[in-house]
């Protein structure tokens, strides 16, 4: 059924027939979309597609090279900031100022990866957790970038073409999500991806076998804060509008429970985390407005989880999904497609 | 000329001498024994030479180069490769990975062309393809066809032995390294293995330093034996001249029986 007869095969995007079907189905059902959707719903899905890019590249870092990092949100600040500053105060073009805010802040996944060269796990969390707290801070001291005040975002103009619609930010954002998606599959299908994966298994092996660690561990750090960078650079467009307060620390732990949700070590998993527990953020907020069940939650936040007074059942709820998939699939939501898959595979017998 | 030349290596951990001037000499296309009891400073000898330990003094000289103090993967590259007592492979890779990360010296593929290809005559999808067929060449030879796609971490323990040495052979090495390549196998898997390290030394043209503490294979393939206690090196020779070493004997079965058989 699955034998192959070629080692092209084993690398290749494309690996039967039906899978050809489904990416043509897929390209078409995202081109057809904003044709076809509200406003909402494309806002929701730029949401989804920018957090895909930044899963993707904190997936890079978490779960092939094995670094954990909280400090995520750090480097998506600086790839908003760095794009805005470049267009705002330079003058330059959209698609020069986002490739380069990517860059910007692969600079400083550079140097984060220096000191993780020494640290490891639960010191490597810490690290990177200060390194996201104190970009927020700075940040709001650099009068230049708008300080605590914040920036608003520019217009977006390519080639000459203004786009100021949901719709028209899908159409930017959309093609460079599966570009950069396309780009680290085929990253972790060859050399440098599996590098990154052996220092993850045994950095003493990959070492002996002619594995530059100082070099791949600070690759690893560098091309997981692009992808987050570029992640921020459209962010603050989506948005129209940053402040250092939008890069909170609760954001670096969404993108890590995205990764950890969705499946670590996967590209499938990190665009299913991303999308999941972007959808589940948005409706979560609303969950107020179901019928009966909605008034029920939020008297029982009050009486119950609540200190403020406000309702934060949605956090409650949030916790709980998270959990719950944790327990029951411990490779995340990849796993569940696994598992579907080989049980599909058999059917119906 | 010795390929690699281990001159009066010292390992000293705070107060404890874990390598006591060992001087240890390798005839290029021999096989060398390291034996000795649990502790005696052979896998602390093995890390000198590969870099993951710098020594306290002495030298290590490999192909006329000095390569004590350099970095693991500079060593690696110069053609030392090695295997490890507890296994360490990649666990969640396929054997063809684990393999393939063998190849990583000789494959050339960065960041962007890696991330790029798309088609079969892109120049990092070629690189693949060819060194699958090289990792083909070690499957074949070590006969790890069963093994090929499965995950090396869900494989008998005998087998994952045979992937690290195939993942050291492919890294294409002058020297090869071996601790322990036989422990935990059964009699069949030695037999198997005994026939390989003979055909990569006469086939290959490989230099092999061994650490064994299986007597029989240590006697039956290798050209010289060196015996390490403590850090310090007792006794050196051919195998058979060794054995009868009465320092040897006091090692390994202690002072008083080496007075009773005498």
């Amino acid at each position: 059924m699955d034998m192959k007869r070629d080692y092209y095969e084993d690398i290749r995007l494309l690996d039967s027939g039906p899978q050809v079907f489904w990416l043509i189905a897929l390209i078409a059902a995202l081109a057809l979309f904003p044709f076809l959707a509200g406003s909402y719903h494309i806002y929701t899905v730029n949401l989804m597609a920018i957090h895909v890019i930044v899963a993707l590249g904190l997936n890079l870092l978490v779960g092939y090279t094995g670094q954990i990092s909280l400090g995520h949100a750090g480097f998506f600040a600086i790839g908003a900031y760095a794009t805005l500053a470049l267009m705002q105060n330079l003058g330059l073009p959209f698609l020069i100022a986002l490739p380069l805010g990517g860059f910007i802040s692969a600079g400083f996944g550079f140097l984060l990866g220096l000191p993780a060269l020494r640290l490891e796990g639960p010191y490597l969390a810490i690290a990177t957790l200060g390194f996201g707290l104190t970009i927020t801070q700075i940040l709001g001291r650099l009068d230049f970038l708008g300080g605590h005040m914040g920036l608003q975002s520019p217009a977006l103009n390519i080639f000459g073409w203004t786009v100021d619609s949901d719709a028209g930010r899908y159409a930017v954002i959309m093609p460079i999500c599966l570009f950069l998606a396309w780009g680290l599959r085929n990253l972790t299908k060859t050399r440098v991806g599996r590098a990154f994966v052996a220092i993850r298994d045994s950095d003493i092996a990959a070492e002996c076998i002619g594995v530059n660690l100082t070099y791949y561990k600070t690759l690893a750090f560098a091309v997981s804060a692009f992808y987050t960078g570029i992640g921020g650079g459209l962010m603050a467009f989506v948005l129209g509008f940053i402040s250092p307060h939008t890069f909170n620390i609760m954001v670096s732990i969404m993108f890590l429970a995205m990764v950890v949700v969705g499946g670590l070590g996967s590209v499938l998993g990190s665009v299913m985390g991303a999308v999941l527990i972007t959808w589940l953020q948005l409706e979560l907020a609303r969950i107020g407005e179901l019928p009966y069940l909605g008034p029920l939650l939020t008297e029982l936040s009050k009486q119950v989880f609540t200190v403020s007074g406000l309702p934060n059942v949605q956090y409650v709820v949030f916790g709980l999904i998270m959990v719950l998939i944790i327990i029951f699939e411990p490779l995340g939501l990849y796993g569940f497609w696994i598992r579907t898959k080989i049980y599909w595979r058999t059917w119906p017998f | 000329m010795a390929i690699l030349d281990i001159d009066n290596l010292s390992m000293v951990f705070g107060g404890l001498t874990a390598l006591d001037k060992v001087s240890l000499s390798l005839e290029k296309g021999s096989i060398t024994a390291v034996i000795g009891p649990n502790g005696a400073g052979k896998t602390t000898l093995f890390n000198c030479i590969t870099g993951l330990y710098k020594p306290s003094s002495g030298s290590v000289t490999f192909k006329g180069k000095r390569i004590n103090g350099m970095k693991p993967y500079k060593i690696a590259a110069l053609g030392l490769g090695r295997t490890f007592q507890n296994i360490e492979l990649f666990n969640k890779m396929s054997t063809m990975d684990n393999l393939l990360l063998g190849r990583h010296l000789h494959m050339h593929t960065g960041i962007f062309s890696g991330s790029t290809f798309f088609r079969r005559g892109s120049r990092a999808a070629a690189e693949e393809i060819a060194h699958r067929q090289k990792v083909e060449e070690i499957i074949d030879f070590l006969d790890l066809q069963h093994a090929r796609d499965r995950f090396v971490g869900g494989l008998p323990y005998g087998t994952q032995k045979v992937v690290e040495l195939g993942r050291a052979l492919a890294t294409e090495p002058e020297v090869l390294l071996l601790d322990e390549p036989v422990a935990g196998m059964n009699m069949e898997e030695k037999q198997d293995l005994m026939i390989w390290l003979s055909d990569i030394k006469e086939e290959l043209g490989i230099t092999l330093l061994v650490i064994e503490h299986d007597m029989r294979l240590v006697m039956e393939i290798s050209d010289e034996v060196m015996v390490l206690n403590y850090g310090e090196p007792i006794a050196q020779g051919k195998p058979e001249d060794v054995q009868n070493h009465p320092e040897v004997l006091k090692a390994y079965l202690g002072e008083d029986s080496v007075a009773g058989a005498a």
